[in-house]
């Protein structure tokens, strides 16, 4: 059997033509507006509560929607995004050192590898200033120099100081700033918060995105909410492959379901793997600890020059050391992006070179910065990074190097949305990293948070205006065909979970669905390997329906059932993800494929042939997805080989 | 090594609840508390017994999710660091471990080790933020703050909303929690407009959602993860005194 069939192209994004400088406007002008009388008639769910769906949550409570919103922690105050660390983006260009919107623009294109959408990736760069602005205003804390002004630094993939920050800890204190933006709106009556509670169900009326299927995970109750649009904010799929820096309960099933609805994803095989996490310890290891990127401003990467070095790291001599970055990138050095940082330690590695008890590690050495700088400005600078180090390795980064190796972080891929961020089912907006659109197929640091926040409370709150200009729409309840059967399908669904009753865990499944995926569609992926794959995944699955085995009902808190559910469904992701890297023929950034490479090892793009972004639409369980291309064309940044020497 | 649990079990908000004795052998003195958490509910799984029930999500320190009584600490014996970065290699082979939720009246319990704190949503949601409506926002630069001022303003704007002060309260007060954002937003000149209206409007809503008052124990900033000091209560008390005095009033008119 085939693995997929080709479907018709998608010939409209929906993005305006002209300047690209004046397209966002255009839009926003074209867009309709909701008089404020009616916005109070119309309801939007928003499914997640992190800096895409809270800042969009707030914003439309702000002008006047009815806002329905809902997060599986116990408070929106605790989603993922309040883990990033290192900072955001913004073309202020407050250092004057040559920075504008148009080369954030240039950069995030390029750090893209050249597989982003022209026209969102300039709209990203124009609106990262009015978040910077949107939320020293909202009280955000971040770093300030001496005169009070704002502080900046250096990040990956960048050669000027275009990221803001507040200390090691910028996702949280945005984060914050988003949640209070949302509180005040909940207490204002504006907004229905629905915490600790899973979207199991999209439930499309009419080709519209109308509603979902909730379970409210302390009572187990199941309930269909109704709306005019539907809002995903349900962030990224990197928990597919078990061990990743994402929180444990983040999952795809939210934009997954929607999939199964009829939603495109677009280039799921777009993972990223982030080159300074701390390595795994032992088979114990439930999850990854990331290291700011940051770190590498003033950490230095090394590796022994021979191969079964065991000497302890201060005990090799300087000149048998190898800066491998800074020997291999003199012009970036230590601040190569991501993909390029991660694969670059892969291969030391792989040579027999790495560090560590488990040898898959190299150093991140911070000795020459203590010595220019002083032990109390590193401490200012990383001091919570290097306590977080010290507590979970047992080792003082101060003296003896941190040792860091790669993993996943983030998930380029996702939902496919037009230019107003609407899925291929109207009604449906996807904002932040649950859609695909900005990234392409590398995100530069301290993109996510500027991606998240544009799209929340710059981005959606227009182009959702425009869509509910037409409403509202029909009332539609729980009687309606639609809603009894998604409703059915998520009880079926609990049902069967439980009635396996085997002799495995559900941990047990997600590890090993999660090596599976690491070792073959992980830094580096092959045909051989993506085809064993594909294979092993399916038996895999089989395995789980057989053989998984859920204690308790389904009517309380039950965080087996919550786990089992999600891991079903990234059993389903894998195999697309899979699928995706094995159609790609072509390196380009996070998507490593070992045949296509250069003669020094760098990623080779195929732009005649792969200059497109792949959208997949959903058939039916076990039948071949089918692709759908969105060609790029890029008209302002012309694509070269992406080069950091 | 091998460890003995004793781990509070409950099914539910009606049931009574009681210690129940687990043995753990062979944990990694590298595994995070966590883990070796997770370690017995596989086996419990497997066993057909029901797993422990407990609160976690990101396991870097930061969500605030887990909340663990540890032998009577919040968090446990390390200073400044959240259950799911405690590593078990700050315990010993052959050592009892006492494991239970945060009580306090505020903090009902769900279930196991799992408790309700959207009593502390409510407190920010009374007036713990900044009016500043999306687009209204003035040039980031317009306004200068001196550094000394957002340096503290970050320190108390590191609080994770864990509990773990609550917890360790004997009158189970939120204060050092409610304290923490009324300083960081009362430091910064973003938040002098409402910082009278929000003083108030935030202690309101923590005595109503049944905290307990402050009497400065201290225990609360001694379990902190983030290291909240307790002069950030001394200061919310300075700024509500002045507020019942002045209600209405905006700072310097």
């Amino acid at each position: 059997m085939d693995l997929f069939t080709e479907g018709d192209p998608i010939a409209d994004t929906r993005a305006p033509d002209g300047p690209i400088e004046t397209r966002w406007e255009r839009r926003r002008f074209e867009a309709k507006l909701v008089n404020p009388a009616n916005r109070r008639k119309m309801t939007v769910i928003v499914v997640g509560t992190g800096l895409a769906g809270g800042s969009a949550a707030a914003t439309l409570a702000e002008q006047g929607y009815r806002v329905k919103s809902y997060c599986y922690q116990d408070s929106p105050r605790r989603a993922h995004s309040i883990a990033a660390q290192g900072g955001i983006n913004a073309a202020k260009n407050y250092r004057n050192d040559g920075d504008s919107v148009h080369r954030l623009f240039y950069d995030t294109v390029k750090g893209g590898d050249f597989r982003s959408r022209e026209s969102n990736v300039h709209r990203l760069a124009e609106v990262s200033v009015n978040i910077i602005d949107q939320c020293v205003a909202q009280g955000v804390p971040f770093a300030r120099e001496y005169g009070g002004l704002l502080d900046t630094r250096s990040f990956g993939g960048a050669q000027v100081q275009r990221t803001f920050y507040a200390r090691g800890q910028t996702g949280q204190q945005l984060l914050l700033g988003a949640y209070q933006a949302l509180e005040r709106q909940i207490g204002l009556g504006n907004v229905e918060m629905n915490t600790r509670h899973e979207m199991l169900e999209l439930i499309v009326v009419d080709g519209k995105a109308r509603g979902i299927v909730v379970r409210d995970m302390v009572t187990g109750e199941i309930t269909t909410e109704f709306a005019d649009a539907v809002v995903l904010a349900s962030g990224g799929y990197g928990n597919v492959f078990y061990l990743s820096t994402n929180a444990k309960g983040c999952n795809v099933t939210a934009t997954w379901r929607a999939h199964r609805k009829g939603a495109y994803f677009a280039n799921p095989c777009y993972t990223q793997i982030h080159p300074t996490c701390i390595p795994v310890s032992g088979d114990h290891q439930s999850k990854l600890t990331l290291m700011s990127e940051s770190l590498r401003n003033d950490g230095r990467v090394w590796v022994p020059k021979v191969k079964g070095d065991d000497r302890a790291p201060r005990d090799i001599p300087e000149d048998e050391r190898d800066y491998y970055l800074e020997r291999i990138y003199p012009s970036f050095g230590n601040l190569v992006p991501r993909d390029i940082a991660s694969r670059a330690a892969k291969n030391v590695c792989d040579s027999g070179r790495g560090v560590g008890p488990t040898k898959l590690g190299v150093y991140l050495d911070f000795t020459d910065a203590i010595d220019r700088l002083g032990r109390k400005a590193i401490e200012a600078k990383y001091g919570n990074l290097f306590e977080m180090y010290e507590r979970i390795t047992g080792e003082d980064p101060y003296e003896v190097p941190m040792r860091i190796y790669p993993a996943v972080h983030y998930t380029m891929g996702g939902l496919w949305v037009d230019y107003d961020l609407q899925s291929t089912i109207p009604g449906l907006f996807v904002i932040g990293e649950a859609n695909f659109s900005d990234h392409g197929a590398n995100r530069l640091g301290a993109s996510a948070l500027m991606q998240g926040l544009a799209d929340g409370y710059f981005v959606l709150p227009n182009t959702v205006a425009n869509y509910l200009s037409a409403g509202p729409f029909e009332k539609i309840d729980g009687s309606h065909p639609a809603a009894v059967e998604a409703r059915r399908d998520v009880e079926d669904r609990i049902q069967r979970l439980l009635a396996v009753d085997g002799d495995r865990t559900v941990d047990s499944f997600h590890r090993e669905l999660g090596q599976i995926m690491w070792e073959h569609c992980g830094m580096e992926r092959s045909e051989a390997g993506l085809r064993k794959a594909i294979d092993e995944i399916r038996a895999l699955r089989d395995q789980f329906w057989q053989r998984v085995r859920v204690p308790g009902d389904g009517e309380g808190l039950n965080q087996s059932l919550e786990k089992a559910g999600r891991v079903a469904d990234f059993f389903e992701l894998a195999e697309l993800m899979c699928i995706d890297a094995l159609h790609r023929e072509e390196s380009c950034g996070g998507h490593f494929r070992a045949e296509h490479q250069s003669p020094d090892g760098e990623a080779q793009r195929d732009d005649e042939h792969f200059a497109y972004v792949a959208a997949w639409e959903f058939t039916a369980t076990g039948e071949p997805s089918v692709l759908h291309k969105e060609d790029l064309n890029f008209e302002y940044v012309h694509p070269t080989q992406r080069s950091y020497k | 090594m091998n460890l003995t649990l004793r781990i509070w079990r409950q099914s539910g908000p009606e049931d009574k609840g009681r210690m129940v004795k687990y043995q753990v052998d062979d944990v990694s003195p590298d595994m995070s508390f966590l883990e070796m958490l997770d370690v017995l509910n596989e086996r419990l799984i497997l066993a057909g017994e029901e797993p422990v029930a407990f609160d976690h999500d990101c396991r870097e320190g930061i969500c605030g999710m887990c909340g663990l009584m540890i032998n009577g600490d919040a968090h446990g014996p390390q200073r400044g660091t959240t259950a799911c970065q405690l590593h078990m290699r700050q315990f010993s082979d052959g050592e009892t471990i006492d494991i239970e939720p945060w009580r306090a009246r505020a903090f009902p319990v769900i279930k196991d080790l799992v408790v309700n704190r959207n009593a502390f949503d409510k407190i920010i949601a009374a007036g713990g933020y900044i009016t500043a409506p999306t687009g209204s926002a003035p040039e980031a630069h317009s306004v200068p703050v001196a550094k000394a001022n957002a340096d503290s303003a970050f320190e108390s704007a590191a609080c994770i909303g864990c509990g773990a002060c609550v917890a360790a309260c004997p009158n189970g007060s939120g204060m050092l929690f409610t304290a923490a954002k009324v300083t960081q937003l009362s430091l910064l000149p973003q938040g002098q407009p409402e910082r009278y209206t929000r003083v108030i409007g935030m202690v309101d809503a923590h005595d109503e959602a049944g905290f307990g008052g402050c009497t400065n124990a201290g225990e609360c900033t001694a379990v902190c993860p983030k290291g909240i000091p307790l002069t950030t209560i001394g200061r919310l008390n300075r700024d509500y005194l002045a507020a019942t005095t002045k209600q209405g009033d905006t700072p310097g008119t």
